[in-house]
């Protein structure tokens, strides 16, 4: 793993290429302690609208991914979950945004869908693990709808209900990330601002954003979810004109159909030929220079993020800081883990100029706060010896040991995350398989864009089933609903 | 708390239910240059509009050229600013739409190619085979003046696609932002639209001692107004006419700091043919 990942350093693009980022840094410390909260058009309704996106496509996601759950243990079933759950929410926008346009509908489902594959994962497992206890007791003729609905169901309630709290976090975050393919929400404004170098106006909006995330367990009530999901679909907008179904028809029997089948008339053998050199074509130049810098920038921010994680969980560990020390550990981990990692990017980008550095210090940065944090409460419940060393002792030679197993399993466990977030990271111009993915539509050229992202769905799951192996074999168990 | 929460949602929810739009008059703008401020810019452009041809007109912001021509050939933006490659690829996928008007700088548009000082190339009226194995910047994906038509320049010289020419190649999105990514020295050569160049200089907004115009192309034609053929069947016959004769009236320089043009001017199909060209041969169209 870890030679994988020095090779992997020694191919990777890695330079900062800036004259002079000193200058620009002055601006973004400038910028971030002078917010100007009405410098942005139309910020109200950006606040509203990635809320009313969050609480909608993680509503229907849960509702979807429930029943999927439901019907789990069909192969097919747990395919198509991992499938969908295997393309990025920003890439079903931007399939969506051709089919319905710049419409309500667009967010919801770019959302809804990728979620529902999460869902029914974790719900699945979830039902699986449950207490059977309870089960034993009633009597033998109850019917199977009974049981689930009275038995099993209660059980798992209180677990689906944290979970779904969870994804709502991760809900807010995605939905706010739509607004860089162009969706109305906080993403829109703050890529805009980034990019022009208007500092206060983007540490505004990341301060509400901030703000959002960290006040979610004061007003998500479950008593007030129906009637967030009600206000939800009176303030999206609905879109500029009706959801046209010829414009879906299209999609799937014109736009996605590879262009040599689309341009022939009757289809023969030199229709084959020429797809046959249009797909090779399409694989050698796009596809597989995307999959080496995809493979090459997931193990580098990888391994970053468990060296990270290393360093990072201490700070809010109990077991070697006191209550301040703790505090400010807590708030650089909260902005760290809820700074969406496309923005983390952006920032390094400006900084260092365009090589693969940004992404992986802002992979690394992301994913290594995201384990710390976990890391970091799993050591606030270990007990240890009266006769226990202090700092850097304790740290190697006790605490350190102990946890790493679980630090492993939680490492593998965000794998295949991470490889899902550097495809995106190729919108920003990192040549991943996202960078000609994001091409392809800039090009208008659906058939390679659909091409391209099934092929890094494949890619994703491969890395799923490899890191579910490597978690068997060294038997590492991770509990789905931390992370 | 519980009834603070329902009714402060309530509240926003009558504040902000989004009124539909139906048979309202929708155009859009390619994001070419400074993205922020894009609303009140065009708003008041749509003001206009809905003045002059006394229906309703609104602008919708999009983060993309191709965002842009898809909600034109989807029909969500009946109108639109494209550039040349945007409007070709767009009247293509939308038959019977017909570009109407264009800037007044427009048939002769320029794409400047930009070197950042530490280059220490100076201006030629030949194209600086020099910049070979430097870094260079294009604009967005789907810009003319600052992706097909340097493009075109850069394979015509080199004969080798832009990639296998210099050390490395990037979008920059827009064209304010290829000269600032210029000026940093993020890359060491861009090429940008002349028009944003122009004004962005007389804005203070270009350092000169850190930015130059290295080289400018042979001109081409570029932006265009283009208009949906059944516009006419859904909003009342004629209103392609009106609209054509609204934006050759638009005269207020402060709307046309917008785009920014001095002034717009009939345009047809024909004129953009060269860009289908071009697009042509270096892969971009097919």
């Amino acid at each position: 793993m870890l030679a994988v990942s020095v090779i992997s350093w020694i191919y990777a693009d890695i330079e900062i290429i800036t004259q002079d980022p000193w200058n620009e840094v002055m601006r973004m410390v400038t910028g971030i302690v002078t917010p100007d909260f009405l410098e942005t058009d139309n910020l109200i309704t950006a606040i509203v609208n990635t809320i009313a996106f969050a609480i909608l496509g993680v509503a229907f996601g849960n509702f979807l991914g429930f029943f999927l759950a439901l019907a789990f243990h069909i192969r097919l079933v747990r395919a198509g979950c991992a499938f969908i759950r295997a393309i990025h929410e920003l890439f079903w926008a931007l399939v969506f945004l051709q089919v319905f346009g710049l419409s309500a509908l667009t967010g919801i489902l770019a959302l809804a869908i990728p979620y529902s594959g999460i869902f029914a994962k974790v719900y699945a497992e979830i039902l699986e693990e449950a207490d059977t206890t309870s089960l034993k007791t009633i009597s033998q003729s109850t019917g199977r709808i009974s049981i689930f609905v009275f038995v099993r169901l209660p059980d798992a309630w209180i677990h689906f209900k944290t979970y779904s709290l969870y994804r709502l976090e991760c809900g807010l975050r995605s939905s706010a990330i739509l607004g860089f393919v162009g969706l109305p929400t906080l993403g829109f404004h703050l890529e805009t601002a980034f990019a022009e170098g208007k500092y206060s106006e983007a540490s505004a909006i990341l301060i509400i954003f901030f703000l959002i995330i960290a006040t979610i367990r004061k007003w998500s009530h479950a008593k007030l979810v129906p009637l967030y999901i009600v206000v939800s679909l009176m303030v999206i907008p609905w879109g500029l004109s009706d959801i046209s179904i010829t414009n879906v028809i299209r999609f799937f029997t014109e736009d996605i159909v590879p262009h040599p089948f689309r341009v022939s008339g009757p289809i023969d053998m030199i229709t084959f030929a020429s797809f046959f050199a249009w797909i090779t074509t399409l694989f050698m130049d796009q596809a597989l220079p995307g999959i080496i810098a995809t493979i090459i920038l997931t193990q580098i921010a990888l391994v970053g993020a468990g060296a990270l994680t290393l360093i990072f969980f201490p700070l809010i560990s109990p077991k070697f800081f006191g209550f301040f020390g703790r505090t400010l550990g807590h708030i650089f981990l909260v902005i760290t883990r809820s700074t969406p990692e496309y923005i983390l990017a952006l920032i390094f980008l400006l900084l260092w100029g365009p090589s693969m550095l940004p992404a992986v210090i802002a992979l690394a940065l992301h994913n290594g706060a995201i384990i710390g944090h976990l890391m970091g409460r799993y050591t606030e419940s270990m007990v240890l010896r009266p006769d226990a060393p202090k700092g850097i002792n304790l740290y190697a030679y006790d605490i350190l040991p102990k946890i790493y197993r679980q630090f492993l399993a939680f490492l593998f466990y965000r794998w295949e995350v991470i490889m899902r977030e550097t495809a995106i990271l190729g919108i920003l111009g990192i040549t991943t398989l996202g960078f000609y993915i994001d091409s392809a539509f800039a090009d208008l050229r659906y058939d390679r864009a659909i091409l391209l992202i099934i092929i890094t769905a494949i890619l994703n799951l491969g890395i799923d089933v490899m890191s579910r192996t490597i978690r068997a074999r060294l038997r590492l168990r991770t509990r789905v609903d931390l992370l | 708390m519980l009834r603070f929460l329902v009714g402060f949602f309530l509240i926003i929810s009558v504040i902000h239910t989004e009124q539909v739009f139906a048979n309202t008059f929708v155009f859009t703008a390619i994001p070419d240059e400074d993205e922020s401020k894009l609303r009140s810019r065009f708003d008041k452009v749509a003001t206009y509009l809905t003045n002059q041809l006394a229906i309703e007109v609104k602008y919708i912001p999009v983060k993309s050229y191709g965002a842009a021509v898809t909600a034109f050939r989807n029909n969500q933006v009946q109108l639109a600013w494209f550039g040349g490659l945007s409007g070709v690829r767009a009247r293509a996928l939308v038959s019977g739409s017909t570009a109407i008007a264009q800037g007044v700088e427009d048939p002769n548009f320029q794409t400047y190619f930009i070197a950042h000082s530490s280059t220490g190339l100076k201006k030629s009226s030949n194209f600086p085979i020099i910049i070979a194995g430097k870094t260079f910047t294009f604009g967005s994906k789907g810009s003319t003046s600052g992706r097909l038509m340097p493009e075109f320049y850069i394979r015509k010289h080199f004969s080798k696609s832009p990639n296998k020419v210099f050390s490395r190649v990037g979008f920059s999105g827009n064209h304010s932002r290829t000269i600032s990514l210029v000026q940093s020295g993020a890359f060491q050569i861009g090429a940008t639209n002349f028009q944003v160049w122009k004004k962005d200089l007389a804005a203070g907004k270009i350092d000169t001692s850190k930015v130059s115009v290295i080289w400018e192309t042979p001109s081409y034609p570029d932006y265009n107004w283009t208009i949906r053929g059944d516009v006419d069947k859904n909003f009342g016959s004629g209103l392609i006419e009106r609209v054509k004769t609204a934006l050759l009236n638009l005269k207020d320089p402060d709307l046309l700091a917008s785009f920014p043009r001095k002034g717009f001017i009939p345009a047809s199909n024909a004129d953009f043919r060269p860009i289908v060209t071009v697009g042509k041969q270096i892969g971009l169209i097919e």
